[in-house]
């Protein structure tokens, strides 16, 4: 092995180790006593502004003193808020997972393969509505939503989120590069476009339709602005704002939610990374 | 006339297929995003009062608004080509024989599926007045700073912007480099050119397209760093941070939908713009290539 091979390879092990670092930390601290929690990280809590006098120790630790499984033991066992949020973002996500793979493989279908007149100039628009940030389309969401009298309810955010055009998107990617002969044989053989679509379409879609539903959920799992705004009552918010109070009031716990917050998404990425990164190169394809 | 009928027979399919996209799509975002532009060109509760581009200009007056956009300028052109260029580093060095790639790899991606508001208790312990990063920086005999109040805060985005989403680049970066036939390399070689040769005239060129697209997808994951920002500053945080999106979420809340509409049009036609020349340019330089 040269010089620069090790080089390299040290680099690499640094970034990593990067890369990880806060999951870590968050891991290492979960099992800290939440007593030992809130010694630690006192000026978090207090917030810079009410400590007049700079403390003696800084809050940063990342092997607890004792190991104990006692904030976990309170999250689930102690504090049934926690599993009611929890549930909370479950109603959301899974829906708008299921919904929008649904939609868009029909809609994948007839962009990627059936000619329509205003097809291209249709997608063009979908394409532009995807990349907005979610600010810009709020106003627009909020009209139709106070319109249809949703908001407040779960309905809110799901719907905008089933007919989310990323899922028609990454779908079509797919879609189009299946070759048109399976389509054709298939038409000649006397199958209409249902039968197209669920005998030659949908088993080579297994894949894709994994991928996007990884990404889906991740992405939903996430959701931060859209509960925030649709939702006024605060015991229908999802874990992830429920998280940001509780790193500001009950800090004792916070790791252990944190932790739990992302078992999902690091289960769906132990057992789905292949379909997950298979999705990200389709959105990347021409 | 056969022909012309199977041609409708497929139109109406095409129809049908798309229909409950289409129509979702008009319903949530469309037709509302219409009527949302008419706030655009109005004044008062229920946009009573026509006053054509009495908004544009005031909102073009407003100092918070600009402020908004400039730094949501400057932090897009320091950290879009920033990740992109670190990201096809990283890509290059993952490219070719690596042992234990899958694993580096896992790393890169971890990130992505880490939700923001789990992992911003650590970015609040490391960029803490009181932090972790005070108190190595106060070892080595540096003076401590509020990383979050001033400046500096803008760098503190800049990273966790990276840390998350350099492993979504890297995918496509690593893909992109698969996919360059072997065979130029080796006929490089026996030419004489040397590694740095090879990088500038094969590597680069060939990954101009999947840098167009690696392009327009971190400009779209920088706007999702506003939940970071919002998570750990709040809806008015230091005033380098303060990006249109916390713009046109407070003005949101504070009820002055004309402003928020306005901005929101202007944010969506330059999105539009910078999206369509971006293709535009891609396909010219396709045609170049071949």
């Amino acid at each position: 092995m040269n010089a620069g091979k090790i080089i390299k390879y040290v680099l690499l092990i640094c970034i990593s180790f990067a890369l990880v670092f806060p999951l870590v930390y968050m891991l290492a601290n979960s099992f800290m006593e939440s007593g030992e929690v809130t010694k630690t990280y006192a000026v978090l809590a207090g917030g810079a502004s009410s400590v007049n006098v700079k403390p003696a120790s800084f809050g940063f630790k990342l092997i607890p003193d004792r190991v104990s499984f006692l904030q976990y033991y309170n999250v689930l066992l102690r504090r049934p808020r926690f599993l009611v949020y929890f549930w909370n973002s479950v109603t959301m996500t899974v829906p708008i997972v299921l919904g929008q793979m649904v939609v868009a493989f029909l809609a994948a279908y007839a962009f990627g393969k059936l000619r329509f007149p205003f097809r291209d100039k249709i997608f063009f628009v979908y394409i532009i509505i995807m990349l907005m940030p979610f600010q810009v389309t709020l106003v627009p969401n909020y009209i139709i939503l106070r319109w249809m009298n949703l908001l407040g309810s779960y309905w809110a955010v799901i719907f905008p989120g089933i007919f989310c055009t990323f899922g028609v998107f990454l779908l079509r990617q797919f879609i189009r590069h299946i070759p048109d002969e399976y389509c054709e044989a298939s038409r000649i053989d006397g199958a209409g476009y249902l039968l197209t679509l669920t005998r030659i379409i949908l088993p080579q879609c297994k894949g894709a339709l994994a991928s996007l539903a990884i990404l889906v959920f991740i992405d939903n799992w996430n959701m931060v602005e859209q509960p925030l705004i649709f939702l006024k009552d605060e015991s229908m918010h999802p874990l992830s704002i429920f998280l940001s109070r509780i790193n500001d009031s009950e800090l004792g716990i916070a790791f252990a939610c944190g932790i739990l917050y992302m078992a999902p998404t690091l289960f769906v990425f132990l057992y789905g990374e292949e379909y997950f990164v298979e999705g990200i190169q389709l959105s990347g394809i021409k | 006339m056969f022909k012309a009928n199977l041609k409708s027979k497929e139109a109406i399919a095409g129809y049908l297929f798309a229909l409950p996209s289409l129509a979702g799509f008009a319903m949530f975002f469309i037709i509302p995003f219409a009527v949302s532009l008419y706030y655009c060109f109005t004044e008062g509760v229920g946009g009573s009062k026509f006053v054509g581009f009495r908004n544009f200009i005031s909102l073009l007056q407003s100092n918070s608004f600009l402020l908004a956009a400039r730094n949501t300028l400057i932090f897009d052109s320091v950290s879009v080509p920033l990740i992109i260029v670190l990201s096809f580093l990283f890509a290059l060095m993952l490219n070719g024989n690596i042992k234990g790639l899958s694993y580096f790899r896992s790393f890169f991606i971890l990130p992505l599926v880490i939700p923001v508001a789990s992992i911003i208790l650590v970015w609040q312990i490391m960029f803490n007045e009181y932090g972790a990063l005070n108190h190595i920086l106060s070892r080595s005999g540096i003076a401590s700073t509020d990383w979050m109040s001033t400046g500096w805060s803008i760098g503190v985005l800049v990273l966790v912007y990276i840390w998350k989403n350099c492993g979504y680049n890297v995918v496509l970066f690593l893909a992109g480099l698969g996919n360059i036939p072997k065979e130029y390399y080796e006929s490089a070689r026996i030419d004489g050119a040397g590694p740095f040769t090879c990088l500038i005239r094969i590597t680069i060129p060939f990954m101009v397209p999947t840098g167009f697209f690696v392009f327009i997808i971190s400009i779209i994951n920088s706007f999702k760093v506003f939940r970071e920002a919002y998570l750990l500053a709040g809806s008015y945080p230091d005033m380098h941070i303060y990006m249109l999106q916390h713009f046109m979420n407070n003005n949101f809340f504070n009820l002055s939908y004309q402003h928020l509409t306005t901005a929101a049009f202007l944010m969506a036609i330059f999105i539009g713009l910078l999206v369509f020349f971006l293709f535009k340019a891609e396909s010219r330089f396709g045609r170049n290539i071949s």
